[in-house]
């Protein structure tokens, strides 16, 4: 099986475990994923505050790029470009007065034959593939999966999932041995972007999910997202200062969880790179 | 007696005309979006009292808010929107007309990352973490703020040196063809 990939640019940066721990654990299913060449950014959270027209134009660029190259599925994973890459499709097809602008401004048409799919997609197409080859010993942690926005929302755009109590990670996690618990901050919001401009925010809304968390006696967090790591994970000191409090909960890429019971090395899925090191929660298995 | 005021012609004669969803006019203040909102304790007003504001014609108070700068674009408030307003869109339109007339943001620094932000992807092409907080840096002039945050990350592999470039003058030129098309409409 062939995907086009598109890593984005945080998959490129401060995402960088996402992106090494999803092409460790793709190639030991036999996934291959092929990075397209000459991407570009979707425009992320800065291009739609500026621009409609530009938001749609930048993704859809990328679209044209896949489908000059033949791909029919990109795999998309940063959940902020998944969104973007979904809007623009799904505007485009509703609006066709937006779509001759964005064709006018790319001098290039697209055709609508590439689909964007988030690794918890390609994932979940193969549950029972990930339990027979998850033989490593699983570590015995209590996961709280935490999806966050924009996979899951908008609903009707989106089409992933249940939106306000998604199970796909839950279910890919499970499958390979982890018990996952049930909670109730899923779908919350990190802040995203703000931590770069209100990050007061940022510390307020991690504190919450980062509370739930540890009441409904999670070790450790999954999440599907670049952002929603970063803030939960490089910003947890800064979140214990303000409350003045003490989590300590390693925040992991799901796709790092499923590389250990893959047999995958810790150094090859990036587990080294965390703020709050994960190790000595995974002591008795690595 | 005062004459009453018809929402929908506001609508049209509003500066955000055309650039939210026309059917803002079907709120009807059931403030589903105020409770779902993560952010709607830090705002001035609240994602339906903003609505109201627009239909109102209130267009300088809704444009000088605090509110749009805000939203962490998390679309919850769209989601749950019974009326099917497409409310995130809203924020967003309310600060593109704020860009497009060089207006102060009443979040300051909100703007400078956004402004940071278009520019860094217009220049490079791809976002260029490094360059975008040394331009956020001088702009919004708080140079040790995330220091330590970023030198760790930096240690940790997280940040690249050297922005690619790679694709930048397709995107440059997508900028300024947005740019045409936008000023002729």
């Amino acid at each position: 099986m062939k995907y086009g990939y598109y890593p984005g640019c945080s998959l490129h940066s401060t995402g960088v475990e996402y992106d090494e721990s999803f092409r460790a654990v793709s190639k030991r299913l036999d996934i291959e994923l092929e990075e397209l060449k000459g991407w570009t950014c979707c425009g992320s959270s800065p291009a739609h505050v500026a621009s409609h027209l530009l938001s749609i134009a930048l993704p859809i660029r990328n679209l044209v790029l896949a489908e000059a190259a033949g791909y029919s599925e990109i795999a998309v994973p940063c959940a902020a470009c998944f969104s973007r890459f979904k809007k623009a499709i799904h505007e485009t097809a509703e609006d066709p007065e937006l779509a001759a602008d964005v064709e006018d401004v790319l001098g290039e048409k697209y055709e609508g034959k590439v689909k964007p799919l988030h690794p918890l997609d390609t994932l979940s197409q193969r549950l029972e593939e990930l339990a027979s080859k998850a033989t490593s010993a699983v570590p015995d942690i209590r996961v709280a999966c935490y999806y966050g926005c924009l996979i899951v929302r908008p609903p009707d755009i989106m089409a992933f999932d249940e939106c306000e109590y998604p199970m796909s990670m839950d279910n890919i996690l499970r499958a390979v041995g982890y018990e996952t618990i049930d909670w109730s901050s899923k779908t919350d919001c990190c802040g995203a972007s703000l931590a770069l401009s209100e990050t007061d925010i940022v510390l307020d809304l991690c504190h919450e999910i980062l509370e739930e968390a540890k009441g409904a006696g999670a070790d450790a967090i999954a999440v599907a997202c670049s952002l929603c790591h970063v803030n939960l994970d490089t910003r947890q000191t800064e979140v214990e200062a303000k409350f003045d409090t003490k989590y300590e909960i390693p925040i992991f890429y799901f796709t790092q969880l499923i590389g250990l019971t893959l047999g995958i090395e810790p150094a090859e899925l990036g587990l080294k790179r965390h703020f709050v090191d994960p190790m000595p929660l995974l002591a008795k298995v690595v | 007696m005062a004459s009453p005021i018809h929402m929908s012609e506001t609508l049209v004669s509003s500066r955000l005309h055309g650039l939210i969803p026309e059917n803002v006019q079907l709120c009807f203040q059931c403030q589903k979006c105020a409770s779902g909102c993560p952010v709607a304790y830090a705002m001035d007003y609240t994602p339906p009292q903003l609505l109201r504001m627009i239909l109102l014609g209130m267009d300088e108070e809704v444009l000088g808010a605090k509110t749009p700068w805000l939203c962490a674009s998390c679309e919850t408030c769209t989601t749950r929107c019974p009326q099917g307003i497409d409310i995130a869109r809203i924020m967003d339109g309310v600060r593109q007309v704020a860009i497009a007339e060089g207006r102060r943001s009443a979040v300051p620094r909100a703007l400078a990352f956004y402004k940071t932000g278009v520019m860094n992807i217009r220049t490079f092409g791809r976002m260029y973490e490094l360059g975008l907080i040394g331009m956020l840096k001088l702009k919004t002039r708080e140079f040790t703020k995330d220091m330590s945050l970023g030198m760790k990350m930096f240690f940790k592999g997280k940040i690249r040196i050297l922005p690619s470039f790679k694709g930048s003058s397709e995107v440059r030129k997508i900028f300024s063809r947005v740019k045409e098309k936008e000023r002729g409409k």
